[in-house]
Protein backbone atom coordinates (compact mmCIF):
# COMPACT_ATOMS: atom_id res chain seq x y z
CA UNK A 1 0.00 0.00 0.00
CA UNK A 2 1.27 3.37 -1.27
CA UNK A 3 0.54 6.92 0.38
CA UNK A 4 -3.33 7.95 1.39
CA UNK A 5 -4.08 4.08 0.57
CA UNK A 6 -6.74 3.49 3.41
CA UNK A 7 -9.54 2.17 1.56
CA UNK A 8 -7.21 -0.49 -0.51
CA UNK A 9 -5.65 -1.02 2.72
CA UNK A 10 -9.27 -1.79 4.30
CA UNK A 11 -9.62 -4.40 1.43
CA UNK A 12 -5.98 -5.87 1.66
CA UNK A 13 -6.50 -6.38 4.89
CA UNK A 14 -10.05 -7.63 5.44
CA UNK A 15 -8.74 -10.15 3.14
CA UNK A 16 -5.40 -10.74 5.36
CA UNK A 17 -8.05 -11.75 7.66
CA UNK A 18 -9.83 -14.46 6.06
CA UNK A 19 -5.85 -15.75 4.41
CA UNK A 20 -3.27 -15.54 6.89
CA UNK A 21 -0.91 -15.95 4.40
CA UNK A 22 -0.84 -13.23 2.33
CA UNK A 23 2.01 -10.46 3.28
CA UNK A 24 0.71 -6.79 3.20
CA UNK A 25 2.84 -4.04 3.69
CA UNK A 26 1.54 -0.49 4.55
CA UNK A 27 4.60 2.28 3.37
CA UNK A 28 3.36 4.75 6.23
CA UNK A 29 2.43 2.15 9.19
CA UNK A 30 3.52 4.71 11.77
CA UNK A 31 4.26 1.33 14.17
CA UNK A 32 5.86 -1.46 12.99
CA UNK A 33 6.52 -0.15 9.42
CA UNK A 34 7.75 -3.55 7.35
CA UNK A 35 10.54 -1.43 5.65
CA UNK A 36 14.15 -1.21 7.15
CA UNK A 37 15.97 0.34 4.04
CA UNK A 38 13.73 3.77 4.30
CA UNK A 39 11.31 4.94 1.81
CA UNK A 40 12.89 3.59 -1.27
CA UNK A 41 12.44 0.60 -0.54
CA UNK A 42 8.92 -0.39 -1.62
CA UNK A 43 10.04 1.05 -5.26
CA UNK A 44 13.20 -1.83 -5.31
CA UNK A 45 11.00 -4.12 -4.20
CA UNK A 46 8.98 -3.17 -7.33
CA UNK A 47 11.90 -3.27 -9.32
CA UNK A 48 12.77 -6.47 -8.31
CA UNK A 49 9.49 -8.33 -9.55
CA UNK A 50 8.51 -9.08 -5.70
CA UNK A 51 5.18 -6.69 -5.35
CA UNK A 52 2.30 -8.90 -6.67
CA UNK A 53 -0.66 -5.90 -6.43
CA UNK A 54 -0.43 -2.58 -5.87
CA UNK A 55 -3.04 -0.13 -5.90
CA UNK A 56 -3.41 3.80 -7.64
CA UNK A 57 -5.68 6.56 -7.45
CA UNK A 58 -5.54 9.81 -9.05
CA UNK A 59 -6.87 13.62 -9.06
CA UNK A 60 -8.03 12.46 -12.69
CA UNK A 61 -8.30 9.02 -14.02
CA UNK A 62 -9.37 8.81 -18.19
CA UNK A 63 -10.42 6.54 -20.64
CA UNK A 64 -6.79 5.41 -21.50
CA UNK A 65 -6.27 4.55 -17.69
CA UNK A 66 -4.03 7.24 -17.28
CA UNK A 67 -3.51 8.76 -13.98
CA UNK A 68 -3.57 12.32 -13.67
CA UNK A 69 -1.99 13.33 -9.67
CA UNK A 70 -0.47 17.19 -10.95
CA UNK A 71 -2.54 19.61 -12.81
CA UNK A 72 -5.88 20.26 -14.22
CA UNK A 73 -8.04 22.92 -15.19
CA UNK A 74 -5.45 25.88 -13.52
CA UNK A 75 -5.32 23.65 -10.24
CA UNK A 76 -2.75 22.63 -8.68
CA UNK A 77 -2.59 18.98 -7.67
CA UNK A 78 -0.34 17.01 -4.72
CA UNK A 79 1.72 15.41 -7.32
CA UNK A 80 2.91 11.83 -9.17
CA UNK A 81 3.88 10.09 -5.79
CA UNK A 82 5.59 6.93 -7.37
CA UNK A 83 2.78 6.45 -9.53
CA UNK A 84 5.07 7.21 -12.73
CA UNK A 85 7.19 4.29 -11.74
CA UNK A 86 5.09 1.71 -9.86
CA UNK A 87 2.15 1.76 -12.33
CA UNK A 88 4.49 0.82 -15.39
CA UNK A 89 6.41 -1.76 -13.09
CA UNK A 90 4.06 -3.77 -10.72
CA UNK A 91 2.26 -6.96 -11.90
CA UNK A 92 -1.05 -5.90 -11.17
CA UNK A 93 -2.06 -2.49 -10.76
CA UNK A 94 -5.84 -1.91 -9.31
CA UNK A 95 -7.37 1.67 -9.70
CA UNK A 96 -9.23 3.45 -7.21
CA UNK A 97 -11.42 6.39 -6.61
CA UNK A 98 -14.07 7.26 -4.21
CA UNK A 99 -15.80 9.81 -5.77
CA UNK A 100 -17.27 8.85 -9.24
CA UNK A 101 -18.03 11.80 -11.33
CA UNK A 102 -17.02 13.45 -14.60
CA UNK A 103 -14.34 15.52 -12.86
CA UNK A 104 -12.61 12.97 -12.18
CA UNK A 105 -13.52 9.90 -14.51
CA UNK A 106 -12.41 12.15 -17.69
CA UNK A 107 -11.99 11.32 -21.45
CA UNK A 108 -8.61 12.47 -21.39
CA UNK A 109 -5.85 13.86 -18.52
CA UNK A 110 -4.64 17.16 -19.17
CA UNK A 111 -1.24 15.69 -17.56
CA UNK A 112 -0.47 12.00 -17.67
CA UNK A 113 1.48 10.98 -14.20
CA UNK A 114 1.41 8.08 -15.17
CA UNK A 115 0.52 5.48 -18.24
CA UNK A 116 0.07 1.45 -17.62
CA UNK A 117 -2.35 -0.93 -18.21
CA UNK A 118 -4.85 -1.57 -15.30
CA UNK A 119 -6.24 -5.14 -13.60
CA UNK A 120 -9.47 -2.90 -12.62
CA UNK A 121 -10.71 0.20 -11.51
CA UNK A 122 -13.05 0.55 -8.36
CA UNK A 123 -15.03 3.75 -7.90
CA UNK A 124 -17.67 4.52 -4.94
CA UNK A 125 -20.32 3.46 -8.00
CA UNK A 126 -18.78 1.01 -9.92
CA UNK A 127 -16.36 -1.68 -10.32
CA UNK A 128 -14.79 -1.63 -13.92
CA UNK A 129 -12.08 -3.83 -15.83
CA UNK A 130 -9.61 -2.77 -18.53
CA UNK A 131 -9.47 -4.59 -21.81
CA UNK A 132 -5.61 -4.27 -22.79
CA UNK A 133 -5.94 -4.79 -26.70
CA UNK A 134 -8.58 -2.28 -27.46
CA UNK A 135 -7.56 0.26 -24.62
CA UNK A 136 -10.68 0.93 -23.05
CA UNK A 137 -12.70 0.29 -19.98
CA UNK A 138 -15.76 -2.38 -19.68
CA UNK A 139 -18.16 -1.98 -16.89
CA UNK A 140 -18.27 -5.08 -15.09
CA UNK A 141 -20.89 -4.25 -11.79
CA UNK A 142 -22.86 -0.88 -10.64
CA UNK A 143 -22.84 -1.14 -6.36
CA UNK A 144 -26.47 0.42 -6.72
CA UNK A 145 -28.63 0.00 -9.67
CA UNK A 146 -28.88 2.80 -11.94
CA UNK A 147 -27.04 4.47 -15.04
CA UNK A 148 -23.47 6.45 -14.47
CA UNK A 149 -23.13 7.46 -18.12
CA UNK A 150 -24.02 10.77 -16.92
CA UNK A 151 -21.52 10.69 -14.15
CA UNK A 152 -18.47 9.18 -16.08
CA UNK A 153 -16.80 11.27 -18.24
CA UNK A 154 -14.97 8.82 -20.34
CA UNK A 155 -16.67 6.24 -22.59
CA UNK A 156 -17.02 2.49 -22.03
CA UNK A 157 -18.04 -0.67 -23.31
CA UNK A 158 -21.11 -2.49 -21.06
CA UNK A 159 -23.91 -4.65 -21.20
CA UNK A 160 -27.38 -4.31 -21.70
CA UNK A 161 -28.18 -5.48 -17.79
CA UNK A 162 -25.45 -4.78 -15.74
CA UNK A 163 -25.00 -6.52 -12.67
CA UNK A 164 -24.95 -5.36 -9.38
CA UNK A 165 -21.88 -5.88 -6.88
CA UNK A 166 -22.90 -8.30 -4.49
CA UNK A 167 -23.08 -6.48 -1.05
CA UNK A 168 -20.19 -7.51 1.89
CA UNK A 169 -21.47 -10.45 3.96
CA UNK A 170 -22.14 -10.73 7.37
CA UNK A 171 -18.82 -11.76 8.26
CA UNK A 172 -16.61 -9.34 6.22
CA UNK A 173 -18.61 -6.47 7.58
CA UNK A 174 -17.99 -7.84 11.30
CA UNK A 175 -14.26 -8.32 10.38
CA UNK A 176 -14.05 -4.93 8.22
CA UNK A 177 -15.61 -3.25 11.73
CA UNK A 178 -13.94 -4.66 14.06
CA UNK A 179 -10.38 -5.93 13.75
CA UNK A 180 -9.91 -4.27 10.30
CA UNK A 181 -11.07 -1.00 11.45
CA UNK A 182 -9.10 -1.27 14.81
CA UNK A 183 -5.87 -1.93 12.09
CA UNK A 184 -6.52 0.88 9.87
CA UNK A 185 -7.11 3.79 12.88
CA UNK A 186 -3.64 3.42 14.14
CA UNK A 187 -2.16 4.84 10.45
CA UNK A 188 -5.24 6.45 9.61
CA UNK A 189 -6.92 8.12 12.66
CA UNK A 190 -8.79 10.76 10.99
CA UNK A 191 -10.73 8.14 7.58
CA UNK A 192 -11.19 5.67 10.77
CA UNK A 193 -12.89 8.71 12.98
CA UNK A 194 -14.85 9.41 9.71
CA UNK A 195 -15.95 5.99 8.56
CA UNK A 196 -16.46 3.50 11.75
CA UNK A 197 -16.61 6.68 14.19
CA UNK A 198 -12.88 5.13 15.95
CA UNK A 199 -11.21 7.99 18.05
CA UNK B 1 25.47 24.88 18.82
CA UNK B 2 21.76 25.59 18.41
CA UNK B 3 19.00 25.03 15.78
CA UNK B 4 19.23 28.94 15.28
CA UNK B 5 22.97 28.26 14.58
CA UNK B 6 22.34 25.76 12.02
CA UNK B 7 20.18 28.02 10.09
CA UNK B 8 22.77 30.93 9.73
CA UNK B 9 24.56 28.15 8.00
CA UNK B 10 22.13 27.89 5.59
CA UNK B 11 23.02 30.38 2.79
CA UNK B 12 19.74 31.84 0.94
CA UNK B 13 20.02 29.95 -2.36
CA UNK B 14 20.91 26.83 -1.37
CA UNK B 15 19.47 23.22 -2.40
CA UNK B 16 17.90 21.92 0.40
CA UNK B 17 17.45 18.41 0.72
CA UNK B 18 14.72 17.60 3.35
CA UNK B 19 12.77 14.58 4.33
CA UNK B 20 9.13 14.00 4.40
CA UNK B 21 6.49 14.56 7.34
CA UNK B 22 7.07 10.93 8.23
CA UNK B 23 10.87 10.44 8.36
CA UNK B 24 12.01 13.21 10.73
CA UNK B 25 11.94 17.16 9.43
CA UNK B 26 14.25 19.71 11.49
CA UNK B 27 10.92 21.87 12.21
CA UNK B 28 12.95 23.99 14.90
CA UNK B 29 15.83 25.13 12.06
CA UNK B 30 12.69 25.37 9.77
CA UNK B 31 11.18 27.73 11.79
CA UNK B 32 14.56 29.60 12.35
CA UNK B 33 14.77 30.01 8.42
CA UNK B 34 11.64 31.40 8.38
CA UNK B 35 12.59 34.02 11.21
CA UNK B 36 15.90 34.57 9.28
CA UNK B 37 14.16 35.75 6.37
CA UNK B 38 15.77 33.26 4.10
CA UNK B 39 15.46 33.46 0.74
CA UNK B 40 15.36 32.11 -2.84
CA UNK B 41 15.94 28.31 -1.03
CA UNK B 42 16.00 25.03 -3.59
CA UNK B 43 13.87 22.39 -1.65
CA UNK B 44 14.23 19.10 -2.74
CA UNK B 45 11.94 16.01 -1.26
CA UNK B 46 13.42 13.03 -0.24
CA UNK B 47 10.29 11.61 -2.08
CA UNK B 48 8.45 14.09 -0.41
CA UNK B 49 7.65 17.33 1.08
CA UNK B 50 4.58 17.73 3.78
CA UNK B 51 4.91 20.64 6.31
CA UNK B 52 8.26 22.04 6.16
CA UNK B 53 7.60 23.09 2.43
CA UNK B 54 4.15 24.69 3.24
CA UNK B 55 5.67 26.76 5.47
CA UNK B 56 9.06 27.94 3.40
CA UNK B 57 7.11 28.25 0.42
CA UNK B 58 3.97 30.42 2.37
CA UNK B 59 6.84 32.35 4.50
CA UNK B 60 8.15 33.30 1.24
CA UNK B 61 11.51 31.61 1.33
CA UNK B 62 11.65 29.23 -1.83
CA UNK B 63 12.13 29.90 -5.51
CA UNK B 64 11.99 26.11 -6.39
CA UNK B 65 10.88 23.16 -5.64
CA UNK B 66 11.74 19.38 -6.68
CA UNK B 67 9.40 16.73 -5.34
CA UNK B 68 7.76 13.61 -6.52
CA UNK B 69 4.19 14.91 -4.62
CA UNK B 70 3.77 18.08 -1.38
CA UNK B 71 1.06 17.48 0.65
CA UNK B 72 -0.14 17.26 4.27
CA UNK B 73 -1.24 13.69 4.28
CA UNK B 74 -3.97 13.13 6.22
CA UNK B 75 -4.20 16.53 6.87
CA UNK B 76 -4.69 17.09 3.09
CA UNK B 77 -3.31 19.26 0.51
CA UNK B 78 -0.78 21.56 1.00
CA UNK B 79 -2.13 25.05 1.11
CA UNK B 80 0.31 27.37 0.14
CA UNK B 81 2.32 25.08 -2.03
CA UNK B 82 -0.91 24.89 -4.56
CA UNK B 83 -1.63 28.46 -4.35
CA UNK B 84 2.09 29.28 -5.03
CA UNK B 85 2.22 26.93 -7.66
CA UNK B 86 -1.03 27.59 -9.50
CA UNK B 87 0.07 31.40 -9.64
CA UNK B 88 3.33 30.55 -11.17
CA UNK B 89 5.33 31.95 -7.65
CA UNK B 90 7.78 29.26 -7.59
CA UNK B 91 8.90 27.01 -10.30
CA UNK B 92 7.78 23.06 -9.54
CA UNK B 93 9.74 20.19 -11.22
CA UNK B 94 7.79 17.55 -10.77
CA UNK B 95 9.27 14.06 -10.38
CA UNK B 96 8.37 10.55 -8.70
CA UNK B 97 9.93 8.91 -5.90
CA UNK B 98 12.16 6.24 -7.44
CA UNK B 99 13.40 8.64 -9.29
CA UNK B 100 14.64 11.10 -6.65
CA UNK B 101 16.04 8.25 -4.80
CA UNK B 102 18.32 7.35 -7.90
CA UNK B 103 19.44 10.71 -8.26
CA UNK B 104 20.92 10.83 -4.90
CA UNK B 105 22.08 7.48 -4.67
CA UNK B 106 23.97 8.51 -8.10
CA UNK B 107 25.50 11.48 -5.90
CA UNK B 108 26.08 8.56 -2.92
CA UNK B 109 28.06 6.74 -5.61
CA UNK B 110 30.09 9.64 -6.95
CA UNK B 111 28.54 8.58 -10.63
CA UNK B 112 26.90 11.65 -12.84
CA UNK B 113 23.88 9.61 -13.60
CA UNK B 114 22.10 5.73 -12.77
CA UNK B 115 18.97 4.34 -15.11
CA UNK B 116 15.66 3.85 -13.96
CA UNK B 117 13.41 1.30 -15.50
CA UNK B 118 9.27 2.31 -15.59
CA UNK B 119 8.61 5.99 -15.98
CA UNK B 120 8.46 5.94 -19.85
CA UNK B 121 4.94 7.20 -21.15
CA UNK B 122 4.59 9.89 -18.42
CA UNK B 123 4.48 13.47 -18.95
CA UNK B 124 7.20 13.74 -16.72
CA UNK B 125 9.58 13.53 -18.78
CA UNK B 126 8.98 16.31 -21.46
CA UNK B 127 9.32 18.10 -18.31
CA UNK B 128 12.34 17.17 -16.96
CA UNK B 129 15.03 18.19 -19.84
CA UNK B 130 17.88 17.18 -17.58
CA UNK B 131 16.52 13.44 -17.33
CA UNK B 132 17.40 11.45 -20.66
CA UNK B 133 15.88 8.55 -22.25
CA UNK B 134 18.52 6.38 -24.03
CA UNK B 135 19.00 2.98 -25.10
CA UNK B 136 19.93 0.48 -22.46
CA UNK B 137 23.76 -0.29 -23.77
CA UNK B 138 23.92 -3.90 -22.46
CA UNK B 139 20.75 -4.68 -23.97
CA UNK B 140 20.89 -6.11 -27.88
CA UNK B 141 17.48 -5.45 -28.71
CA UNK B 142 15.19 -1.94 -28.99
CA UNK B 143 15.34 -1.38 -24.81
CA UNK B 144 15.02 2.39 -23.96
CA UNK B 145 15.56 3.33 -20.30
CA UNK B 146 15.38 6.72 -18.24
CA UNK B 147 19.03 8.12 -17.31
CA UNK B 148 18.53 10.66 -14.45
CA UNK B 149 21.62 12.59 -13.28
CA UNK B 150 23.23 12.69 -9.66
CA UNK B 151 21.55 15.15 -7.58
CA UNK B 152 24.25 16.98 -4.69
CA UNK B 153 22.53 18.64 -2.52
CA UNK B 154 24.16 22.10 -0.94
CA UNK B 155 22.29 21.11 2.22
CA UNK B 156 20.83 17.77 3.86
CA UNK B 157 18.71 19.09 7.03
CA UNK B 158 17.05 16.55 9.58
CA UNK B 159 16.09 15.58 13.04
CA UNK B 160 17.99 12.84 14.81
CA UNK B 161 17.09 10.83 17.27
CA UNK B 162 20.78 10.57 19.26
CA UNK B 163 23.57 12.17 18.06
CA UNK B 164 26.57 10.24 20.66
CA UNK B 165 30.30 12.39 21.76
CA UNK B 166 31.90 11.15 18.87
CA UNK B 167 29.30 13.34 16.78
CA UNK B 168 27.35 10.70 15.28
CA UNK B 169 23.95 10.46 15.04
CA UNK B 170 21.31 7.75 14.69
CA UNK B 171 18.18 7.91 12.29
CA UNK B 172 17.05 4.31 12.96
CA UNK B 173 15.55 2.84 9.87
CA UNK B 174 15.03 5.66 8.15
CA UNK B 175 18.19 5.25 5.51
CA UNK B 176 16.73 7.69 3.15
CA UNK B 177 18.51 10.54 5.90
CA UNK B 178 21.82 8.38 5.40
CA UNK B 179 21.72 8.79 1.45
CA UNK B 180 21.17 12.77 1.39
CA UNK B 181 23.92 12.51 4.07
CA UNK B 182 26.17 10.85 2.07
CA UNK B 183 25.17 12.59 -1.40
CA UNK B 184 24.97 16.45 0.17
CA UNK B 185 27.95 18.42 0.38
CA UNK B 186 27.19 19.43 3.99
CA UNK B 187 24.73 17.56 6.95
CA UNK B 188 23.02 20.03 9.27
CA UNK B 189 21.18 17.86 12.31
CA UNK B 190 19.47 18.66 15.40
CA UNK B 191 18.61 15.48 17.67
CA UNK B 192 16.61 14.73 20.32
CA UNK B 193 18.72 13.11 23.33
CA UNK B 194 22.74 13.09 23.75
CA UNK B 195 24.43 9.58 24.28
CA UNK B 196 27.90 9.47 25.86
CA UNK B 197 30.72 7.40 24.38
CA UNK B 198 30.21 6.20 20.49
CA UNK B 199 27.01 4.39 19.09
CA UNK B 200 29.15 2.28 16.55
CA UNK B 201 30.93 0.19 19.41
CA UNK B 202 27.52 -0.86 19.82
CA UNK B 203 26.40 -3.62 17.56
CA UNK B 204 22.69 -3.53 17.60
CA UNK B 205 23.16 0.64 17.24
CA UNK B 206 25.42 0.97 14.51
CA UNK B 207 22.81 -0.30 11.79
CA UNK B 208 20.67 3.01 12.07
CA UNK B 209 23.73 5.19 12.79
CA UNK B 210 25.00 7.81 10.34
CA UNK B 211 28.68 8.22 10.70
CA UNK B 212 30.38 11.21 12.32
CA UNK B 213 31.99 11.83 8.99
CA UNK B 214 29.16 12.91 7.12
CA UNK B 215 27.61 15.29 9.78
CA UNK B 216 28.81 19.19 9.53
CA UNK B 217 27.16 20.11 12.75
CA UNK B 218 24.56 19.64 15.47
CA UNK B 219 22.69 21.07 17.82
CA UNK B 220 20.01 19.29 20.57
CA UNK B 221 16.48 20.18 20.03
CA UNK B 222 14.00 18.39 22.48
CA UNK B 223 10.67 17.98 20.61
CA UNK B 224 12.76 19.02 17.59
CA UNK B 225 10.51 17.45 14.77
CA UNK B 226 7.40 18.74 16.60
CA UNK B 227 4.62 18.78 15.30
CA UNK B 228 5.99 15.68 13.22
CA UNK B 229 5.96 12.81 15.00
CA UNK B 230 9.62 11.02 16.15
CA UNK B 231 8.75 6.69 16.14
CA UNK B 232 8.39 5.82 20.41
CA UNK B 233 9.15 9.06 21.60
CA UNK B 234 6.30 11.43 20.64
CA UNK B 235 3.37 11.07 18.34
CA UNK B 236 2.66 13.21 14.97
CA UNK B 237 -0.13 15.68 16.57
CA UNK B 238 -2.88 15.71 14.14
CA UNK B 239 -4.67 18.16 15.54
CA UNK B 240 -2.09 20.47 15.09
CA UNK B 241 -1.62 19.61 11.73
CA UNK B 242 -5.23 20.06 11.39
CA UNK B 243 -5.04 23.11 12.70
CA UNK B 244 -2.33 24.71 10.34
CA UNK B 245 -4.06 22.86 7.51
CA UNK B 246 -7.13 25.30 8.65
CA UNK B 247 -5.62 28.05 8.99
CA UNK B 248 -3.04 28.14 5.76
CA UNK B 249 -6.08 27.63 3.31
CA UNK B 250 -5.88 31.93 3.08
CA UNK B 251 -2.69 33.83 3.25
CA UNK B 252 -4.17 35.99 6.24
CA UNK B 253 -4.79 32.82 7.74
CA UNK B 254 -1.39 31.64 7.57
CA UNK B 255 0.17 34.85 8.61
CA UNK B 256 -1.80 34.47 11.89
CA UNK B 257 -0.46 30.94 12.37
CA UNK B 258 3.41 32.69 12.19
CA UNK B 259 2.85 35.03 14.31
CA UNK B 260 1.30 32.60 17.07
CA UNK B 261 4.01 29.82 16.28
CA UNK B 262 6.61 30.93 14.16
CA UNK B 263 8.14 34.42 14.97
CA UNK B 264 7.46 34.52 18.86
CA UNK B 265 10.64 35.75 20.31
CA UNK B 266 12.81 33.54 21.71
CA UNK B 267 12.00 32.85 25.30
CA UNK B 268 15.68 31.97 26.46
CA UNK B 269 18.90 31.05 25.15
CA UNK B 270 18.32 27.08 26.06
CA UNK B 271 17.28 25.05 22.57
CA UNK B 272 14.70 22.89 24.57
CA UNK B 273 13.11 25.56 25.98
CA UNK B 274 11.36 27.09 22.91
CA UNK B 275 8.67 25.55 21.22
CA UNK B 276 9.78 27.71 18.12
Amino acid sequence: MGAASPIPASGALLLQQKNPSLRVSLLHRRKGNPFTEGSRELFDLAGQGRIDVFFLGGAQIDGEANLNLVRADGRRFPGSFGSAFMYSVVKKTILFREEHSPRVLVPKVEFISARGDPAALVTGKALFSWQKDKRRWALESLHDPGDIRAETGFSFDSVDTVPTTPSPSAQDLALLRGPVAKAIAADYPDFAKRVWGIN
Amino acid sequence: MTPRELAQAIPDGALLALPPDYSLPAMAVVRALIVQKKRNLRLLGVPVLGLCADLLIGAGCVAEVESSAVSLGEAGLAPRFSEAAEKGEIVVRDATCPAVHTALQAAEKGVPFMPLRGVLGSDLIENRPDWQVSQNPFSEGEDPILFVPAIAPDIALFHARWADEAGNVWVGRRRELATIAHAAKQTLVTFEESKPGNMLEDELLAPGVISAAYISAAAPAKRGAWPLGMPEVYDIDDAHLALYAGAARTRKGFQRYLDEFICIPEKSSSPASSRA
